[in-house]
């Protein structure tokens, strides 16, 4: 039973923790392997930040939250889960999950949604509102149907396209991209970031007309969307 | 009987949750239906308080989970009212006693005995919120007018959008009709604004509700209060009744009028 389970299972150190890989196959096996490997090795792993990379096991909501607490319980908190599988990983997110390990090089408020071949040039399509505690990652553009509310946050490599009031946080050129552009019907972000640059809304004024924030010269300016 | 689960959940705390399920449970028990409340608050016990059953308690909720009592044994009923019941919290233990999995098998054997089952959430979002909303067929969350409570509202209706609970009903508690017409307040229409779901209620401030809840005597049955009529609304309206809100303004007017504060 032992060596089953130390075959199926996979941890190594990363920056932001621990990544624990586990074995295709039956979920329910897998979740066990998982478990025992942990209370084998309590000590090891108590108040560790883990991610889980679960392949292709498609995982819905009941399961994913089931896992995440009996690891709580454990002492070890869950922050993100890898997946090969589009389901898995709307579950993760809407868990509040990340989904991708961030880059090591770039500044702390840069961590950035990994980049692939196919990401640059696809956007990925989010039905609204995102509510506070959401985390969207992606590496191509985001598209928002509905608000985006305050405590949600958005991170793309290119632009974010909000069809809605923009109200959390939001990071577009999460890579360095500085030709991406933020929009929205109405633009008022917590904060808002375009690659490594920063900007805040100014509190008062009420805009109710759609804007569209770039950088120009190295500052973040919004400006009507139908100008652009 | 086939009960309906109703889960009182906010995120933040101190936004009266506990107050607002008292009241709610003596409505509906005036409306003649069977209620029992369960306080799904372990070591923090306070909704026994609230509707003056302290000194009754003898079994609670984590003694039936333990098998150390039966259901029955640890509902106790009412003094004023005959068809509510409580099922306390333990005082001496912490939210792990007990699990989602014995939320629901409780409610499922309470199920046949009465109309509704309402459960008292703790604040906050780990163990004692799962627990509390495991079982719930529908879920009411409580707000208040102001920004950090809405902040947490919103996060813990994404939470139950992800947990399949179904849409929310959202009870707005301590609203100040002055407050808002000066702008210091937020408003019903920012609030609903910002939450998007279906409102089942707006509970005005009223001092009276602090006097009530130290003497252990819901305010529900008191035709004169404010608030009380906001909670017997939100009963009539959880009945499927179709009850107008209350008019806030007109009661400020009113009470300018009159003279009263």
């Amino acid at each position: 039973m032992g060596d089953t389970v130390q075959s199926t299972i996979q941890i190594k150190g990363i920056r932001d923790g621990l990544l624990i890989t586990l074995g295709e196959g039956d979920w329910q096996e897998q979740r066990v392997a998982c478990l025992t490997g942990i209370d084998e090795k309590p000590t090891f792993f108590q108040g560790a930040r883990v991610a889980l990379d679960v392949g292709r096991n498609e995982l819905r909501v009941a399961e994913l939250s089931s896992l995440r607490d009996e690891l709580s319980e454990r002492g070890i908190s869950l922050w993100a889960v890898l997946s090969e599988s589009d389901l898995t990983q709307r579950t993760a997110q809407n868990l509040g999950l990340a989904t991708r390990l961030s880059k090591p090089k770039l500044p702390e408020f840069l961590s950035p949604p990994e980049s692939e071949p196919i990401g640059e040039d696809t956007a990925r399509w989010v039905k609204g509102p995102l509510r506070s505690g959401v985390k969207i990652e992606f590496a191509g553009s985001v598209v928002v149907l509905g608000d985006v509310n305050p405590g949600a946050e958005i991170s793309a490599g290119r632009n974010v396209i909000v069809w809605g009031r923009l109200r959390g946080v939001v990071h577009a050129g999460a890579n360095g991209d500085e030709a991406a552009v933020v929009c929205a019907l109405e633009l008022a972000p917590t904060q808002l970031r375009i690659a490594g640059s920063i900007a805040t809304s100014p509190r008062e004024e009420e805009n109710t007309q759609p804007e569209v924030a770039s950088l120009v010269d190295g500052q973040i300016v919004a400006r009507p969307w139908q100008t652009v | 009987m086939t009960a309906k689960v109703l889960t009182m959940t906010s995120g933040k705390g101190g936004v009266g949750k506990t107050t607002a399920v008292a009241n709610i449970a003596v409505a509906l028990a005036s409306l003649g239906q069977k209620v029992c409340c369960i306080d799904g608050d372990i070591g923090l016990r306070n909704l026994d308080v609230v509707l003056g059953l302290e000194n009754r308690i003898v079994y609670d909720l984590v003694d039936i989970v333990e098998g150390r009592c039966r259901l029955r044994q640890a509902m106790i009923r009412d003094k004023r009212l005959e068809e509510l019941y409580l099922i306390p919290a333990a005082q001496t233990r912490d939210k792990t006693a007990v699990s989602p999995s014995d939320m629901i098998r409780v409610c499922d054997e309470l199920r046949s005995e009465v109309d509704w089952i309402l459960i008292d959430s703790p604040a906050g979002i780990e163990r004692g919120f799962k627990n509390a909303i495991a079982p719930a067929d529908h879920v009411l969350v409580m707000t208040n007018p102001e920004v950090s409570a809405v902040r947490d509202a919103d996060r813990v209706i994404g939470l139950l959008e992800a947990e399949q609970k179904g849409p929310a009903s959202l009870i707005i508690n301590r609203l100040n009709p002055d407050m808002v017409k000066r702008g210091d307040m937020l408003s019903v229409e920012d609030v609903l604004d910002l939450l998007a779901i279906k409102l089942i209620g707006i509970v005005p401030e009223d001092e009276n509700v602090i006097v009530a809840s130290n003497k252990g005597q819901p305010l529900a049955l008191d035709p004169k209060s404010r608030a009380g009529q906001a909670f017997t609304n939100i009963a009539r309206r959880l009945m499927g009744e179709t009850v107008p809100f209350l008019d806030l303004d007109a009661h400020n007017f009113l009470d300018r009028l009159l003279g009263r504060k």
